[in-house]
């Protein structure tokens, strides 16, 4: 029999973790920018609200009320589909991340916490998290192929096809950086892994140096982010995938990008930097000031580093990042066969 | 009630669908699609099964046949680039000589 | 609950998989057959198949079905296909027959309709307790080694088959 008191309470929790994380999406829009003009002395938004504060409002509503443009002879479907597809598989992987701790037993409105995860600090605890993770998040790459594909224009097409490769040649290696840490906690689950790392000399990322460092390269070429960002790289290809797009449809792109930092700023914490776990302030503290540290650290990378060349990215993929993820699986399971 | 005759008629139905694309279909970028629809109508009978059994087996085998189609789809799809920068088409009638 | 979801992902996928065969457009045909591989993923989760169920989205869905959609991009295959051509006419009502002969041969077991329910050696409450993944993961190391390790041979000679293929001028 199901329990619909417990349906509404999943439904609930999830609607709550949506808006706080679009609100965090639209704000880090403002703080890229503000940090990149820290960066490059300069002040950044600041006229819409007190230090710029309503600036992601006003850009939304700029979008919205911006003119739809189409393209002629483009595959109608497919061209709305994209930015829908983008959308969702950004959005879809938070459901697995651990953003706080559970509350174990006891009852809220004479539902059981225990059920569904309903008590715990994530949506959805399931034994095969961070494969989910990987699978959705492969998925997103559809989206930007399409978008290239169906806006029947020459740019877009080869912002696609770059991105169809830099995304599935990273993807391995972005896979193979995280197999030393399941190793280590012996889970898919994200949440056995962050309970592996409950003291600090045991976070990630002092086990498994290479693997952190390998995450943080090939997590940035996964997401296309700056250093890396040669799907939309606009000294050569105007804006790559998403240049036939206009109003709300171009605003789901950028708001996918955002996700996508987040997310991966958010697993970068989980799998390396102990989740929530942390000595005296309360765990979501903890996970969202590691968070905001990560999202600041990749808006510092994008501040500095200019952009590789194509065939580098590719080599640097294939050639360093893939075998060095390998050697550190080697050497992880030879520690830990020797030492059990 | 769902039982297991429900899914291996199901997976019967996508294997039928799988043949008939290979008949009907020139274009050979879509007949390897009707195959990759034939070995998934497999893999749903093995689930089923496996489930049924109450045995895992099914469920091993079910991997395996995925990492078959992934070096199947790799070499596949290579030929079919060969084939099409060789003849400039990949319609299979159109294809006759084995000789490039 | 079992019953709907089961109506719903067999219903669709084989909705999708009649355009994977019906439609003309290579990438609608690659699109309609993403969402068949999703459906069986769900077909997979009703059957406590969860780690099948994702390394089906992960493999079929995430890498083999952009491997299709880039080539299909790459050699911009725009020429669709009419399926009223009428030198294959002959060849249309074979593939029908066969495909009907091959439903009918597998369909009679729609007259099993209750299979003696054997005790196996993996009942529900012993897989629930550590979950299927690990399960599948012991499997695969103890009992499968040897085709585990064959299957990676496998997958080394389609690598160093299709680094030779995209070497080759022909």
């Amino acid at each position: 029999m199901t329990d619909w008191g417990a349906v509404l309470l999943v439904a609930i929790k999830g609607f709550l973790a949506l808006g706080a994380i679009m609100t965090i999406i639209a704000y880090m829009t403002l703080m890229e920018r503000k940090v990149l003009a820290f960066i490059q002395v300069r002040k950044g938004p600041n006229r819409v609200g007190p230090w710029g504060l309503l600036q992601p409002l006003a850009d939304g509503i700029k979008l919205l009320f911006k003119e739809e443009i189409s393209v002629s002879g483009a595959d109608r479907i497919l061209y709305l589909m994209a930015p829908v597809i983008v959308t969702v598989c950004a959005l879809l992987p938070f459901a697995v991340v651990p953003f706080g701790k559970g509350i174990v037993g006891g009852k809220f409105l004479g539902v059981p916490l225990d059920q569904w995860a309903l008590g715990q600090g994530v949506l959805a605890d399931i034994n095969t998290g961070v494969l989910f993770i990987f699978a959705i998040s492969s998925l997103g790459v559809y989206g930007v192929v399409l978008a290239g594909w169906a806006s029947n224009s020459k740019y877009p097409l080869l912002g696609a096809n770059r991105a169809a490769a830099q995304m599935i040649s990273y993807e391995l290696a972005l896979g193979l950086s995280v197999v030393g840490v399941l190793l280590l906690s012996g889970t898919l689950s994200l949440v056995g892994i962050v309970e592996d790392q409950d003291r600090i000399w045991k976070w990630n990322c002092f086990r498994q140096p290479l693997g952190f460092l390998l995450f943080l390269i090939a997590g940035s070429a996964e997401i296309c982010r700056t250093p890396f960002d040669f799907i939309e790289c606009e000294n050569e290809l105007v804006a790559g995938y998403q240049t036939e797009y206009s109003s709300m449809k171009f605003g789901l792109f950028y708001l996918a990008e955002y996700g996508h930092l987040l997310l991966l700023s958010t697993l970068v914490t989980t799998f390396f930097l102990g989740g929530w776990q942390g000595p005296v302030l309360p765990p979501i503290v903890w996970f969202s000031g590691k968070v905001f540290a990560m999202l600041f650290f990749f808006m510092w990378v994008r501040g500095t580093y200019p952009r590789l060349r194509y065939d580098l990215l590719m080599q640097l993929g294939w050639k360093v990042i893939l075998p060095a993820a390998l050697f550190n699986i080697m050497i992880t399971a030879l520690v830990l066969t020797l030492i059990y | 009630m769902i039982s297991l005759s429900h899914y291996l008629i199901l997976a019967a139905a996508l294997f039928a669908l799988g043949v008939l694309g290979v008949f009907l279909r020139r274009n050979a970028i879509v007949i390897f699609m009707c195959i990759e629809l034939m070995l998934n109508a497999v893999n749903l009978t093995f689930i089923a099964v496996s489930r049924y059994l109450q045995d895992l087996g099914g469920q091993v085998f079910v991997f395996f046949v995925m990492t078959v189609a992934a070096a199947e789809v790799a070499v596949g799809l290579a030929i079919i680039v060969v084939v099409f920068r060789s003849r400039g088409t990949i319609r299979v009638d159109e294809i006759h000589t084995m000789k490039g | 609950m079992e019953a709907l979801f089961f109506y719903l992902f067999g219903g669709l996928s084989l909705i999708s998989a009649g355009f994977v065969v019906f439609l003309r457009r290579p990438v609608h045909n690659a699109m309609a057959l993403i969402l068949t591989f999703f459906c069986l993923a769900g077909l997979y989760l009703l059957l406590h198949a969860e780690f099948i169920a994702v390394i089906q989205v992960l493999v079929y869905a995430g890498a083999i079905m952009v491997l299709f959609l880039f080539v299909i991009m790459l050699l911009s295959l725009e020429r669709e296909e009419s399926l009223q051509d009428p030198r294959g006419r002959l060849r249309r009502w074979i593939g029908g027959f066969l495909a009907v002969l091959v439903f009918l041969f597998l369909a009679p077991v729609w007259t099993l309709q209750v299979l003696p329910v054997l005790k196996g050696t993996f009942p529900p409450e012993r897989v629930h307790e550590v979950g299927n993944t690990i399960w599948v993961a012991r499997l695969l190391f103890t009992d499968y080694l040897l085709p585990f390790e064959v299957a990676s041979i496998l997958l080394l000679a389609a690598i160093v088959g299709a680094v030779f293929f995209a070497m080759r001028r022909l």
